[in-house]
């Protein structure tokens, strides 16, 4: 185990590690370890002492933070200026068993998180503006900046996203941060199967109301919520969330309810249960308190229910939407095998979130391309890591 | 010109005609073009000062096409340049003199609409405003809207990255695109992306998005469209100076408010504009903000009150707010037509595209004044202001003596300013050719080689788009350890570009 303490120690390192030809693994604040394969590393490379916000403007709406700076920091920091990061990062420790609010910034942007926002807001590779990183060959890179449009030379803050430090260990990011909205309504409409709900939030999506978030928890999962609303229903619950200025929230809350009554009858949620209703989902906390195989589905909205409808088919399966549809949830027995999975999706793409170590060694965790894709994406990391040295196989 | 590319190889140019004939064969009929009068058309694109032949056009309709003619220059060494609607203000598709220029006009056609997955697909040859005039009918809209949209095309969108005045709201293409089929050079296909959101692997997509033709071609584009907002009205404020209309920007945004758009003019350019389309813009005023509010009527007039009161505190001298969508338009009527309102009163002109952080505006404003004077040219600005990215327009008269490098030399002071302030090169037109030699000032040697081994990762033997970008040309095979010193470059007898 080595703990840099700046940028230059990460260098130091990883040129080491790059002339020993030592695999390292790298962890920010290691919530998200069981997330991809298991690395086959000599040395743990951890990122957790580079810790610190260098520039905070709320006014220009953006921060930089060493990459090991606890994200509930951050958190903090915005909410004294009634900001947030719009994109609502989930928080995955629970889901791995660990407590709660423990992830890094670096790992946030490893990770690409996004929560329900994402339709709106985007995801973190459409927030991250700029980053500074140490390669495979141990030199300090930079890329993007801080200005929020900027198109000089590739955007390599898009790549580094979701690379889950296979291509460099990132040092410091550089983000936008949004206002908090001043209110936010949720839209519930009840009694719908999954297909029909797809529908109502298609019709909530295309609307002008600037929805930012739309999920369908069928009856199962929606009894587990810690919203009396949503626990009490006793059936499935679909929720539309918008939010803006007071008087414009609650227009849109009000127009949506027109709109979709024709699906079933409605309810709204307001502040504090809204927030604690899309935290749920965020974190998919349905499914935290069990050890299931857990898949992350990313499909056509429209694809989603009858992805679900043929993996169903193999019973013991649970599962919800958030994304309008888009975004499947799915837990499942250890014997759906990820061939099943995969061959029901029909597009898109299916990553094992969380299985026991052995299953995560045995099928790929992140879904396979085809041949000149995955040769591509092999030829961008030994443009980054030539030697193969940052967290070999996590992402094979 | 004074720009150098890499130079023709003359081994390609005397295969001209073994060359032409291969493409004839995969692309039969008209679509092979090597007419010296029919290749003047494709001679350069809005950059209009660098001006070179292909060697040979070529115009492909389906993806196969494509594929065999990548692979066939592929296998025989010979340069690609790939082509939109030629709209580009960075000179992304000047050229070579020994390069094919692949032209994607004929792709030209929508494929798929589907409104309960928000989602249009379309070749590249489909023009920006075209996506939008298709799903019209049904109230959405394609969101990024660079100025050229009635001309510029989706793939050309891709390959920049393009913005407009709506991407302060709604975020670039980047931000909206998601998912390609592209050619690699070697005639491999690829799709990145789909009507689903994020990558099962490397984000490839967010990669390609912005890479200027150098790393793949583009062949189909999946682009999100939203619904039409209900209502946008529009303020018009004039401020007594560049910094009161500076700082209430700044308030704005620091208020949590996102406008749909947020424009600044500075005096010259209200003059130009208002001399030209009589928008009825004030002439007493230093400077000029349009912002746009849009949404739901209630939340319009809701925000409409609060910029008002914003500006009203900042010495605002005049405020109208739009009342009708006439006067809405009226409102955007002049800085929509800034660039052909400074052509009047000027013979030429150069638009530079540096963004700043919005704080630094009066400070790089009264800095351009003082570069005016030093190169003794004038200058104007029209300014996305919400998101800092500022378009100098530095007027000058080719036709004397050296009026272009002046123009040249104080469009690059301008940019070096926007980097030493914190910000950086290009905010939305691309480095392309125009701004290629200044990337060192933006990225020291290791920034730089990482991203020439993330290029050659997709074409090591450097033939799609050369000599754009990068300032220094490099085998792919030196890349390992190359280090590149100023003034001290390893391969001296190398042409630098």
């Amino acid at each position: 185990m080595t703990t840099p303490r700046d940028a230059d120690d990460v260098r130091q390192m990883v040129a080491d590690a790059a002339a020993a030809g030592t695999p390292l693994e790298l962890v920010g604040r290691g919530t998200k370890r069981g997330l991809g394969r298991p690395v086959q590393a000599a040395a743990t490379l951890d990122l957790s002492g580079l810790t610190g916000v260098t520039l905070y403007e709320p006014d220009e709406l953006v921060m930089t933070a060493r990459a090991g700076t606890p994200l509930a920091e951050i958190e903090r920091m915005l909410a004294e200026k009634t900001q947030r990061l719009a994109f609502e990062p989930m928080d995955m420790g629970p889901l791995y068993g660990g407590p709660e609010g423990g992830a890094s910034i670096g790992g946030v942007f490893a990770a690409n998180l996004a929560g329900p926002g994402r339709l709106r807001h985007g995801a973190a590779r459409d927030h991250l503006l700029g980053f500074k990183a140490v390669n495979g060959e141990g030199e300090i890179f930079k890329s993007g900046g801080r200005v929020v449009k900027n198109v000089t030379g590739y955007d390599l803050s898009k790549l580094i996203c979701g690379s889950y430090g296979t291509l460099a260990a990132m040092t410091e990011v550089t983000f936008k941060v949004m206002p908090l909205p001043e209110k936010t309504r949720t839209v519930l409409i009840f009694g719908l199967p999954d297909a029909r709900a797809v529908e109502a939030m298609s019709a909530a999506l295309g609307s002008p109301h600037e929805v930012v978030a739309a999920a369908h928890l069928p009856a199962a999962i929606a009894r587990r919520s810690g919203v009396a609303y949503v626990a009490n229903a006793g059936t499935g619950v679909t929720a539309v969330r918008v939010e803006g200025p007071a008087p414009s929230a609650e227009h849109r809350c009000g127009a949506l309810r027109a709109e979709l009554a024709g699906f079933g009858a409605t309810e709204e949620l307001h502040g504090m249960n809204s927030a604690k209703l899309w935290r749920e989902i965020r974190d998919v906390r349905p499914f935290a308190g069990d050890a299931r195989p857990l898949w992350r589905l990313s499909v056509a909205p429209t694809q989603g229910p009858e992805a679900v409808a043929r993996i169903a088919r193999s019973a013991g399966a649970e599962w919800f939407y958030d994304w309008g549809g888009g975004l499947v949830w799915l837990a499942v027995p250890p014997a759906v095998g990820a061939g099943t999975i995969r061959t029901a999706l029909g597009g898109g793409h299916a990553t094992l979130v969380r299985a026991e170590v052995g299953l995560r060694a045995a099928v790929p965790v992140f879904h396979p391309q085809p041949t000149a894709l995955a040769a591509l994406a092999k030829r961008v990391k030994d443009s980054f890591d030539p030697k193969g040295i940052l967290n070999p196989g996590r992402m094979d | 010109m004074a720009l150098r590319m890499p130079a023709p190889n003359q081994e390609v140019l005397a295969r001209r005609r073994e060359i032409v004939a291969a493409l004839r064969d995969i692309v039969p009929g008209e679509g092979v073009i090597d007419a010296e009068e029919e290749l003047r058309a494709y001679e350069c694109d809005a950059l209009s000062v660098y001006r070179q032949l292909p060697m040979v056009a070529v115009l492909p309709s389906t993806t196969d096409q494509v594929a065999r003619i990548l692979r066939y220059c592929h296998d025989n060494k010979v340069r690609v340049v790939p082509r939109g609607a030629g709209t580009s203000l960075s000179g992304g598709a000047l050229p070579l003199a020994d390069g094919v220029l692949l032209g994607l006009g004929k792709f030209n056609k929508i494929l798929d609409i589907d409104f309960p997955n928000r989602t249009v697909t379309a070749q590249p040859g489909v023009t920006n405003l075209g996506i939008s005039t298709a799903v019209a009918s049904s109230g959405f809209y394609y969101a990024p809207d660079p100025s050229s949209q009635i001309a510029c095309t989706i793939g050309g969108n891709v390959a920049e990255n393009s913005g407009g005045v709506h991407s302060l709201k709604y975020g670039l293409t980047t931000n909206n695109v998601l998912g390609i089929e592209m050619v690699l050079v070697t005639g491999e296909v690829v799709r990145l992306g789909g009507k689903h959101l994020d990558s099962e692997g490397y984000d490839l997509l967010g990669l390609m998005v912005g890479s200027e033709g150098l790393l793949g071609v583009v062949t189909e584009v999946t682009v999100r469209i939203l619904k039409k907002p209900s209502t946008a009205r529009a303020l018009l404020i004039g401020f007594p100076s560049n910094e009161t209309a500076g700082d209430c920007v700044a308030a704005i945004i620091a208020a949590g408010i996102i406008p749909g758009g947020m424009e600044m003019m500075d005096k010259p350019a209200i003059h130009a504009t208002e001399d030209f389309v009589h928008a009825g813009y004030p002439l007493d005023v230093e400077a000029l903000l349009i912002v746009e509010l849009d949404g739901p009527k209630v939340e319009v007039d809701h925000l409409i009150e609060q910029v008002a009161a914003i500006a009203r505190a900042r010495q605002s001298m005049m405020l109208r707010i739009s009342e009708s969508e006439e006067e809405r338009v009226l409102f955007w009527a002049g800085r929509k037509s800034a660039f052909p309102a400074v052509g009047r009163i000027t013979p030429d002109y150069m638009c530079m595209d540096g963004t700043i952080p919005r704080k630094k505006l009066p400070e790089v404003l009264a800095r351009m004044r003082a570069l005016s004077e030093k190169h003794q040219l004038r200058f104007c600005n029209v300014f996305h202001a919400g998101d800092g990215n500022l378009h100098p327009l530095i007027m000058f008269d080719a036709n004397k003596s050296d009026e272009l490098e002046r123009a040249e030399r104080f469009g690059a002071d301008i940019l070096r300013l926007c980097v030493e302030v914190g910000g950086v090169l290009t905010g939305e037109h691309g480095v392309g050719i125009e701004k290629r030699d200044l990337m060192e000032t933006m990225f020291d040697d290791i920034d730089l080689a990482q991203q020439l081994r993330l290029k050659c990762a997709f074409d090591p033997e450097s033939l799609l788009n050369p000599g754009k970008v990068f300032p220094v040309l490099h085998r792919c095979a030196e890349m390992g350890r190359m280090v590149v010193s100023k003034g001290h470059l390893p391969f001296p007898d190398l042409p630098r570009f």
